[in-house]
């Protein structure tokens, strides 16, 4: 599904280069559960740009779905981006002015999908997350909790192979932080590929495979033996 | 992203934020407004004047004293050089066939006086013709009695303003007024049609041009105005005058002939470089509209840069992003140039109101420019912050709260 092959990512701030990534492999399988950890600054969560093809990397080869995602044009990354990748954010992300719906909507719309085909998507992605009441609401107007779950919706609503979450609980009290975990890992469950980045010892010992960064390289890769 | 998808992605962000847009729309439309009441007004002066040309009277053409290389300006004072315009001169117009009506004209001014009230009028000295010439009409009585040009009689024609103001609401007809120290019975009244070009009619007497010579002491005309048959006969009606003139005076080309037609167009060109000089001005405060429109959607930018971001991970190209942006600039242009042309009508209904004889109304050429200018300048001022939005590093943008 995923596959890193001597990834290197380097900022120049100033006159000075941090080396964010460096010489990264990493191969992922379909419908794996993988978190990524480590301290701030390891480089984890450009990682997780990378994946989703919002960066790219200075150096070094990345195959997503058997496509060269590092020679794709910006439009072309796009477009992968629309169907292949989903995300979701510490920081939630909504658009504060479009209900629930809408928001979930966004990325089909964005696609060119017809409105009469979009509606019955976006309602039954709201009704599996328990979100339909809340559909006419404004962000501001859901919990916290109600708002992850309406990214998570709208991550999902293209049926992407894999979804990438940042942080998912960062923002969130304990009872919808698992909460939200539960539905991701339903989510993987069925067979989505999903990678979590946390700080979070306990989610990320959750995770069947996990990945432990240190200065922009992986320093620690286990696969969890079911018990 | 389908376009009416776009269009409502448009109007939500619009709505979303009601302050920022209703004041793009506010410097919109002032611009949109000030473009389309500025040309309603030049305009409306150039047919103002138009109009006060046709109550001149038609097909006319006036032959003045002096030679003039300027056409249409004003007319040139009596030269030395130039020799006289006289009765016999007017008269001898006759014999052209563009020709069909000639009224000399001599212009005075003198003391009307009738019973004790006495006032200071412009006198003008014609004949019958000047009727037909300058389209008079009566409120009482008839005009100058047709006939010998040479004969000077005592009658006298009283314009409507004069006439109230000398006789009141009592009856002028038949009575005799004074002009300086001869006496005139008054034959008619003049109706109050109006004014043309400044010099009120009604506030002149008419005299026979005979008896304006001698009141003024003069042999000589200070105009003759002709009517040519036509308005295909006023150029020989034109040449026709000037050979006539010029056989008369020796050979010499001393009178300045100005058509009607000529001073219009002169006036007409004036009046319209003036409006669209004006309207140059107005599309200054459409480009200003233009600035601040740009300026509120780089702040619209800023303020969604997560918003952009966001649009981003979930799909939408660098492409998509600046139509979206550039839909929102076009939209506000378009609102704010229809709110502007209503206020603009708003504005001309309220002139309307006020100054009832300018006629105002906005030429086609102005509705469609304000609107055309003030979507390229919403558009051009959209480009740069819509490229700035679609450059935007979805990473940095994600990483902001």
């Amino acid at each position: 599904m995923i596959r890193l092959t001597g990834i290197n990512r380097i900022f120049e701030v100033g006159d000075e280069k941090v080396h964010a990534l460096n010489d990264v492999d990493l191969d992922v399988g379909a419908g794996e559960y993988l978190s990524i950890m480590g301290p701030s600054g390891s480089g984890k969560s450009t990682l997780l740009n990378l994946l989703g093809l919002l960066d790219r990397p200075t150096s070094g080869t990345y195959y997503l779905d058997d496509v060269d995602a590092s020679s794709l044009s910006e439009d072309e990354r796009a477009t992968l981006r629309r169907d292949k990748i989903g995300f979701v954010f510490q920081f939630f992300h909504l658009i504060p002015r479009l209900t629930a719906f809408e928001n979930v909507e966004l990325p089909l719309t964005l696609a060119g999908v017809e409105p009469a085909e979009r509606r019955p998507k976006v309602e039954a992605a709201l009704e599996s997350l328990g979100l339909m009441p809340r559909a006419a609401h404004r962000p501001e107007q859901l919990s916290g909790g109600q708002r992850q779950r309406v990214a998570i919706a709208r991550a999902t609503i293209m049926d992407p192979p894999v979804l990438l979450a940042d942080e998912p609980t960062g923002n969130l009290d304990s009872a919808s932080g698992s909460e939200v975990i539960d539905i991701l890992e339903e989510l993987n469950h069925r067979g989505i590929t999903l990678l979590v980045v946390t700080h979070d010892e306990a989610l990320g010992k959750r995770a069947k495979r996990r990945i432990h960064m240190v200065d922009g390289a992986i320093v620690e890769d286990v696969q969890q033996t079911p018990s | 992203m389908s376009p009416e998808d776009t269009l409502r992605f448009g109007y939500r962000s619009l709505t979303g934020y009601p302050t920022r847009t209703l004041l793009m729309l506010l410097a919109m439309s002032i611009g949109v407004t000030a473009v389309v009441l500025l040309t309603s007004l030049g305009e409306g002066a150039r047919q103002y004047v138009l109009n006060q040309f046709s109550a001149l009277g038609s097909n006319m053409v006036i032959v003045l004293p002096g030679r003039s290389e300027t056409t249409g300006a004003a007319p040139p004072m009596v030269g030395a050089t130039a020799r006289d315009l006289t009765l016999e001169d007017a008269l001898a117009l006759y014999r052209s066939s563009a020709v069909r009506h000639v009224a000399p004209l001599i212009v005075g001014t003198a003391n009307v006086s009738y019973a004790g009230l006495s006032r200071e009028v412009m006198i003008l000295g014609s004949t019958a013709e000047m009727q037909a010439v300058r389209e008079l009409e009566m409120a009482q009585g008839r005009f100058l009695p047709p006939g010998e040009a040479e004969r000077a009689s005592n009658v006298v024609v009283l314009g409507a303003k004069v006439k109230r103001e000398i006789f009141g609401n009592a009856t002028a007809l038949g009575e005799w007024v004074r002009i300086e120290d001869r006496r005139y019975r008054v034959i008619g009244v003049l109706s109050d049609k109006g004014q043309s070009l400044g010099a009120e009619i009604s506030d002149t007497v008419f005299i026979p041009v005979a008896s304006a010579q001698q009141l003024f002491n003069t042999e000589g005309l200070f105009r003759i105005l002709v009517q040519a048959r036509a308005r295909e006969s006023i150029p020989r009606a034109v040449e026709a005058a000037r050979e006539i003139i010029r056989e008369r005076h020796d050979g010499k080309d001393d009178i300045t002939v100005i058509t009607q037609d000529a001073v219009l167009e002169t006036f007409d060109r004036i009046l319209t470089a003036l409006t669209l000089a004006v309207a140059g001005i107005a599309a200054i405060s459409l480009g200003v509209a233009g600035v601040l429109i740009m300026n509120v959607m780089l702040v619209a930018v800023s303020q969604r840069t997560t918003e952009i971001g966001l649009l981003k991970a979930v799909g939408a190209s660098g492409a998509q992003i600046m139509r979206l942006f550039l839909t929102e600039a076009a939209m506000l242009s378009l609102l704010g140039a229809a709110l502007g042309i209503v206020l603009a009508y708003v504005g001309i209904w309220i002139l309307g109101q006020m100054f009832p004889a300018f006629p105002l109304s906005p030429p086609n050429w102005a509705l469609g420019a304000a609107v055309g200018i003030s979507l390229v300048t919403g558009l051009l001022f959209g480009v740069m912050p819509a490229r700035r939005a679609a450059r935007l590093d979805p990473v940095q943008a994600l990483s902001r709260r």
